[in-house]
């Protein structure tokens, strides 16, 4: 059965963890869905609740609800969450608590979302491998990793295969690193949406549909995503068909895209390695849906694209009008395409012009000309500069998480 | 079975005891303290909510209510209870939820006939669920009653129970219904990761306000009109009132600005007045493959293309709505919102 140990905390946690922390063993093997469920909801703050070694056939989503708690498996392939008979609690594992740290297992086969924490201060997920074992399928779960509505979020060494929305997503947080990360065979590898402040560095996505995505939606909480720095990924033949459901912002990415920059503002992608995405190495694009929250902005504007280096991309586009494009500029497109788009109508008011400040020293740039929210890249008129220089962009200072947190 | 024997004597005796006494011996008060210690009880009749053994006679100062536009659970019927310790009121403010006193106990039991057209004969009860106001806030305790349907037993980490029964079109129709885990609770009874009450607004509770106030259990400390939440059910409204009603009981818990989904911008609590928030002609968020190729939550005037709608019919983990809580769909819920749909321009 369980064992509980203690021992002496010897640091007070921010969180307000009390003098002494347990940690309790839960064992793999018969009844782990009522045993694992059971020490999540008795932990106390400040405790570790350790998953042995082994299968844990999980027939139910698990929750955790209790501060400044550790989740820790015996590492990732030893440790195994399978929830292939989930019967129900879409997200295979809910934390709704702050300060929690999950890591080192793999968890396998969510009929919902893998790991989502809403309304976190402080969550950090570490060493985790996320998988769907049938492949990239619209069947599978959403996102691998989610943490959405919270602040200081670490993302360090997991992995996520097969996601049908996107691997490791971020929405509507603040204060984020995603870091030595891999996300592989998902519709989109990271994706950054409506969030304020992270660094995504030092991480591999591949053989998605689209590599790595920092996007803002309409209608939202929380808007205006600004100040992420995209820097030192491996952003390589992300070649996955897309296979998200329509209707969803990723259904609109094109299989074959590196880096996608969709309105926001501060956004600086540099020195990432970007080779073999066959629609497009860098797209910086507004969003392109009609929207009725008078409060947002559609428009990708203090864009830095600097120090990457560029194999091969943008050499068979996918997306409407990409072949046009192509073949008006030589037959292959340059490593960043920008659409151009600078100017939108607000809900039920007037048009806005706001100068797109560009700092792409990363040419040569397509420029698609479309020039107004919601023109078809059909409408391109695309001319090809060697660079983008229209102002001088500061880079948003490097994230900086809490000292109890990044270890 | 020399133990079992003598257990059976010594219940023969009590019994041949209260059968000869001329009148019952007075139930015991609910047993607040009980109620307020850090530890659950084991079992529910520790509390002396009930006089019976069976969860089904209330004791002293438990009042029975109903709410207009319930929660839909799998077709379970359900009984609803306050309590209040002796010598408190609650208070009524407006249209929203009554502001209960510590000490005062929220008290539902789910239960299945088995057969819907005939309500009262051969009624199961599943669970009774308890929501406890302690000084330090809102605790949600469970009790699964047992098959002899004698004693309820405590249950903190979930419990899938199989169930039968016949519908109201007299089909038969099975399910493992679900016993949320603790965590659960606080899934739909969280208002900014607080623990709170849900359907005891003034507004679902129409004349009971005034009966309670009669009484003295409530006080009135405005007059802001408590309002009346639409019956969702009542023939007589219209289809899109009481498909809003429906929505407010069954999403708007989560799908507020203070509650678990407040991420999604999908807000489906009737005092919400935008039409966008409440989904119509608004894109998914974070559903994804949920959406099942769906572009709008409310298409207006193509249920078939809402993903509410969609949503709504599910039974897979990953797509359903509400995602705990059911395991059926509902389809007259279904039908009431599919209408409401329809008729939107």
């Amino acid at each position: 059965m369980r064992l509980v140990t203690l021992f002496a905390v010897t640091t007070l946690s921010a969180f307000g963890a009390p003098a002494f922390a347990a940690t309790v063993d839960v064992p793999a093997g018969a009844n782990a869905q009522e045993r694992l469920q059971t020490a999540l909801i008795d932990a106390k703050p400040g405790d570790t609740v350790r998953l042995g070694a082994g299968r844990f056939e999980l027939s139910e989503g698990l929750s955790l609800d209790v501060a400044n708690v550790t989740v820790a498996g015996a590492g990732e392939g030893k440790t195994i969450l399978a929830f292939d008979g989930q019967l129900g609690a879409g997200d295979a594992f809910l934390i709704t608590s702050s300060g929690v740290v999950v890591s080192d297992f793999t968890m396998q086969n969510a009929k919902g979302d893998g790991v989502k924490s809403k309304g976190a201060d402080g969550i950090s997920l570490l060493r985790l491998t996320v998988e769907w074992t049938g492949g990239p399928k619209a069947s599978n779960g959403s996102y691998g990793v989610y943490p959405v509505a919270s602040s200081n979020v670490l993302i360090d060494h997991v992995t996520v295969r097969g996601a049908s929305d996107a691997g490791i997503y971020v929405g509507q947080s603040r204060n984020i690193v995603v870091r030595n990360s891999r996300a592989e065979f998902n519709v989109a590898g990271i994706e950054i949406e409506n969030c304020y402040g992270a660094d995504v560095h030092d991480n591999v996505a591949t053989h998605n549909a689209g590599g790595i995505l920092v996007f803002d939606l309409p209608g939202l909480p929380q808007m205006g995503g600004h100040s992420t720095r995209v820097f030192h990924n491996e952003v390589v033949n992300n070649d996955t068909p897309n296979f998200a459901p329509r209707g969803n912002i990723v259904a609109g990415v094109p299989t074959g895209t590196g880096v996608m920059v969709m309105a926001n503002r501060d956004i600086h992608v540099f020195d990432n390695h970007i080779d073999g995405n066959a629609s497009a190495g860098v797209m910086l694009v507004a969003y392109l849906q009609t929207f009725t929250d008078p409060r947002y902005i559609p428009l990708p504007r203090d864009i830095v694209v600097r120090s990457n280096r560029f194999g091969r991309n943008g050499f068979a586009a996918v997306w409407p009008g990409g072949a046009e494009v192509a073949a008006a500029v030589g037959g292959s497109l340059p490593p960043v395409i920008w659409d151009g788009v600078d100017t939108y109508t607000h809900p039920g008011g007037a048009a806005e012009t706001i100068p797109a400040r560009l700092a792409v020293s990363d040419g040569p740039v397509v420029n698609l000309r479309l020039k107004t929210q919601g023109a078809p890249a059909t409408a391109a008129q695309p001319t090809v500069v060697p660079n983008l220089i229209t102002g001088d962009l500061r880079e948003p200072p490097a994230i900086v998480l809490p000292a109890g947190q990044d270890r | 079975m020399l133990r079992f024997g003598a257990a059976t004597l010594i219940l023969a005796i009590w019994a041949l005891n209260a059968a000869a006494m001329s009148a019952p011996p007075p139930a015991p008060p609910v047993d607040d303290a009980a109620l307020m210690a850090d530890a659950p009880a084991p079992v529910l009749s520790a509390y002396h909510l009930f006089t019976d053994v069976h969860g089904r006679v209330p004791a002293a100062r438990v009042t029975p209510y109903d709410i207009a536009t319930p929660l839909f659970t799998d077709y379970a019927a359900k009984t609803r209870y306050f309590y209040l310790p002796p010598g408190k009121t609650a208070r009524v403010d407006g249209p929203c939820l009554i502001d209960f006193p510590v000490g005062a106990v929220l008290i539902k039991s789910f239960a299945f006939p088995a057969d819907l057209r005939r309500p009262a004969a051969d009624v199961r009860r599943i669970e009774t669920r308890l929501l406890i106001h302690r000084p330090t806030g809102w605790v949600a305790q469970t009790y699964v009653w047992n098959d002899d349907q004698t004693e309820a037993v405590i249950k903190r980490a979930g419990l899938r129970v199989p169930v039968a029964f016949t519908d109201a079109l007299g089909h038969a129709r099975s399910t493992l219904y679900g016993v949320p885990n603790v965590n659960q609770c606080k899934e739909c009874h969280s208002q900014n990761g607080v623990l709170a009450p849900i359907g005891v607004k003034a507004r679902n509770l129409d004349r009971q306000v005034d009966l309670w106030t009669g009484r003295g259990l409530i006080t009135r400390v405005s007059r802001i009109p408590t309002g009346a939440t639409p019956r969702w059910d009542d023939p007589a409204l219209p289809a899109a009132d009481r498909a809003r009603a429906y929505l407010d009981a069954n999403c708007g818990h989560c799908h507020s600005r203070a509650g678990l989904a407040s991420n999604s911008g999908l807000f489906l609590t009737l005092e919400e007045t935008d039409p966008a928030v409440q989904g119509v002609g608004k894109r998914p968020t974070a559903a994804g493959r949920a959406s099942g190729d769906l572009a709008f939550d409310i298409a207006p005037g193509r249920p078939d293309e809402s993903i509410i709608v969609h949503r709504m019919a599910s039974t897979d983990p990953g797509v359903m709505m509400p995602p705990i809580g059911r395991t059926l769909a509902h389809d007259e819920g279904l039908a009431l919102v599919r209408a409401y749909i329809e008729g939107m321009r």
